[in-house]
């Protein structure tokens, strides 16, 4: 019986075989890497990875660490405003951009371009934009409103939403092609359909469109949530994490205790914490996304 | 055909042997300021002029905390370079234990460093059984106030020879509308105050207490306290210095907008560099004012273990040309540092040098911070400190809680 019908493994040969290069990469790299992480992760690894078994140890000190306890809830406030800003203005854009105006091509590459800086350049950028004696708060002054205050990088109680206005403006342009990308997909029939009903515009968008476009807003809505949770070179050039331990953030933990505290163990516990705050958004995500399509 | 064949070998097999083995070593630092940079391109100078080979400068911008993780990554990660610095102390202690640093007793022993490396401590900190791995360039010492003679004229008050009277000028100074202390917001130069405060104000053995033995209630003791009732003063006096380099800090005492600020004698490298005379234009108090005591920390070359002969022979050369009494003399001299042999000419050394040069031969000297804590437990105090100085919400008595959880939890 075997015989007469061909494995299942050796369907399709040479695309599996031209697949094997990246299996592994994902298999070695990432899966190996992953648990090789997690697996020193209790251990008290100084400098370099040693196998010595310490249990909790090194989760217990990290959740009585005062500054991973600030990083993570920076890193909410920062997550969640971030994500529905990005899509509220990304969203209105790309419909204000899809009314068939003139240079639209041209609107669309002012509004990309930030996207094209690294958040190094983003970062400095804004550091300066927004420092009070020579950015907003020093033009407005000078053009004559001598009460103006704006330093959001050194107040600590705002300080995060300093960064979280950099990280706006560099990233909402991406958020808008693709939802423009997502828009152009619709079918005109149906804008048709609704203007002979006589649906306003705005009740078109909210019933009828955003729900058709939900495949675009669940790429962007990964994009999005992936950059949020390693956001790290942006605080590094626009605050340093400053002032004080105001917008410091976990993946910079993570970085400042691998190697400038020289401690592996503490910074692989920071890194699983990362990844266990991934996976419960992903997985129920994924179980929903992937689960319900092989029974549908 | 093949007697030429064993001619042309045998020449090449020669010219290996005899010709010059002039190669060129990277060396990695993290001195990037104007004294710093004057300073090692004197190491450069005479590496370049003195032997065959060709010094290439690998300047990692940004401090200590900035270069170390990058510098590590490279030994461990198998690119390493030539030599490196490090602090004394235990910074590059699991790299030694790793085997990845070479071994340069031999070059000690021939150039006889037991004999010249005064105080020997600083040997000590580069031995581990019995062996040496690193060659100390210089002698730092954190315990300096610094001040600036143009600001206490614009204030009108006379320059502080102590801690006490810094502290009680300091009302004038805000009223001048000058910065009373100049201090960079980064966790090391908070947190280097702060440790100096506690060598300078309270007895040695405080601060041997509880960096030495750990000691969690030491620390979360009286006398402690005092030191976090004055880093609290201090950060009042620190409240509108917005910068974040110390040599941005030492900068604002250069030109009289600030009145004083704590940090090692590297400061000196930068009046220097602005042409400012000790006693003068500027003044310098060992242990604040009030001690007679420094400690010995500063800077060491560590050399990674390389495959290439040449580059090995060129180290070995390297690291006796660092403690060679001309090139300690120029390089210190530009650094602000103190040399690492009691035997060396430093006659054309400033005041504030000799003050040091005094306490290092007559008083006590301590163990610097680098070499009894981990950089790890070191890292923790600079949180801490970062945002006790930030936040000044945070208290003098929670912060000495968390800073006797963390020496508690210390190795």
């Amino acid at each position: 019986m075997a015989a007469s019908r061909p494995n299942r493994l050796f369907r399709n040969l040479s695309a599996k075989i031209a697949a094997i290069p990246m299996i592994l990469t994902a298999l070695v790299v990432f899966v190996g890497g992953t648990v090789w992480t997690v697996a020193y992760s209790f251990t008290s690894s100084k400098m370099l990875p040693k196998w010595k078994f310490v249990g909790l140890d090194q989760y217990e000190r990290l959740w009585e660490t005062r500054r991973w306890m600030v990083s993570i809830e920076n890193l909410m406030i920062y997550g969640i405003c971030m994500l529905i800003f990005s899509f509220v203005i990304g969203f209105i854009l790309a419909a204000l951009m899809d009314q068939k105006i003139r240079f639209e091509s041209t609107f669309r590459t002012i509004i990309l371009y930030p996207y094209a800086l690294s958040f190094i350049v983003t970062g400095l950028v804004w550091q300066w934009v927004l420092n009070p004696e020579f950015g907003v708060q020093h033009i407005l002054r000078s053009l004559g409103w001598e009460s103006f205050n704006f330093d959001p990088l050194y107040n600590a109680d705002i300080a995060i939403f300093g960064v979280l206005i950099a990280g706006l403006w560099q990233g909402t342009g991406l958020i808008m092609v693709l939802m423009l990308a997502g828009l152009r997909g619709i079918d005109q029939e149906i804008w048709k359909a609704t203007r002979v009903d006589g649906i306003p515009a705005w009740k078109t968008y909210i019933f009828i469109v955003i729900p058709m476009m939900r495949p675009v807003f669940i790429t962007t809505l990964v994009l999005v949530a992936a950059a949020i949770v390693k956001v790290y070179d942006l605080i590094v050039a626009q605050t340093g994490g400053g002032p004080g331990i105001a917008t410091e953030m976990p993946a910079k933990y993570v970085y400042d205790y691998m190697f400038g505290g020289q401690n592996l163990g503490q910074g692989f516990a920071a890194s699983t914490m990362m990844l266990l705050a991934v996976l419960i958004v992903v997985v129920p995500w994924a179980y929903m996304e992937f689960g319900s399509k092989k029974r549908g | 055909m093949t007697k030429l064949q064993t001619i042309l070998t045998a020449t090449s097999a020669m010219c290996c042997v005899t010709a010059a083995h002039a190669t060129e070593l990277e060396v990695t630092h993290w001195w990037t300021s104007g004294g710093e940079a004057a300073a090692v391109s004197e190491l450069a100078k005479a590496f370049d002029g003195k032997t065959e080979h060709t010094w290439k400068d690998g300047a990692i911008a940004g401090s200590g905390n900035t270069a170390r993780p990058v510098m590590i990554s490279r030994i461990t990660g198998g690119d390493p370079m030539a030599a490196t610095q490090f602090n004394h102390g235990r910074q590059a202690e699991e790299l030694v234990e790793a085997g990845l640093m070479r071994d340069l007793t031999e070059i000690a022993e021939a150039e006889g460093w037991k004999d010249i490396v005064n105080p020997p401590s600083l040997l000590d900190a580069c031995t581990l059984d019995g062996k040496i791995y690193c060659a100390p360039v210089n002698i730092h010492s954190w315990q300096w106030l610094w001040l600036s003679d143009a600001a206490y004229k614009t204030a009108g008050v006379p320059v502080p020879t102590n801690w006490s009277e810094f502290v009680a000028a300091a009302p004038a100074l805000t009223e001048a509308g000058l910065v009373p202390l100049a201090m960079g917001q980064q966790g090391w130069q908070q947190k280097g105050a702060f440790d100096v405060m506690m060598i300078a104000l309270l007895p040695s053995d405080v601060y041997l207490k509880v960096y030495d033995e750990k000691d969690a209630e030491a620390a979360a003791g009286p006398d402690v306290a005092k030191i976090f009732q004055a880093a609290d003063q201090a950060r009042a006096m620190a409240a509108n210095s917005n910068v974040q380099d110390w040599n941005q800090a030492t900068n604002m005492l250069i030109t009289g907008k600030a009145g004083g600020q704590i940090m090692g004698d590297w400061a000196q490298g930068e009046f220097a560099v602005a042409g400012q005379v000790a006693g003068k234009d500027y003044h310098c108090l060992p242990g604040l004012g009030e001690k007679n005591v420094l400690t010995t920390g500063g800077d060491a070359f560590y050399f990674p273990v390389l495959d290439d002969a040449d580059k090995t022979a060129a180290q070995g050369e390297l690291a006796a040309l660092m403690l060679s009494p001309e090139v300690q003399v120029a390089f210190n001299l530009k650094k602000g540092s103190l040399p690492v042999r009691g035997d060396v000419d430093l006659s054309a050394a400033n005041d504030c040098m000799k003050k040091g040069l005094e306490v290092l031969n007559n008083a006590e000297t301590l163990p610097g911070g680098d070499q009894l804590i981990t950089q790890d437990t070191t890292r923790q105090i600079e949180d801490l400190m970062v945002e006790f100085f930030a936040d000044t919400s945070l208290t003098a008595e929670a912060a000495q809680e968390r800073f006797a959880e963390i020496i508690a939890d210390a190795e």
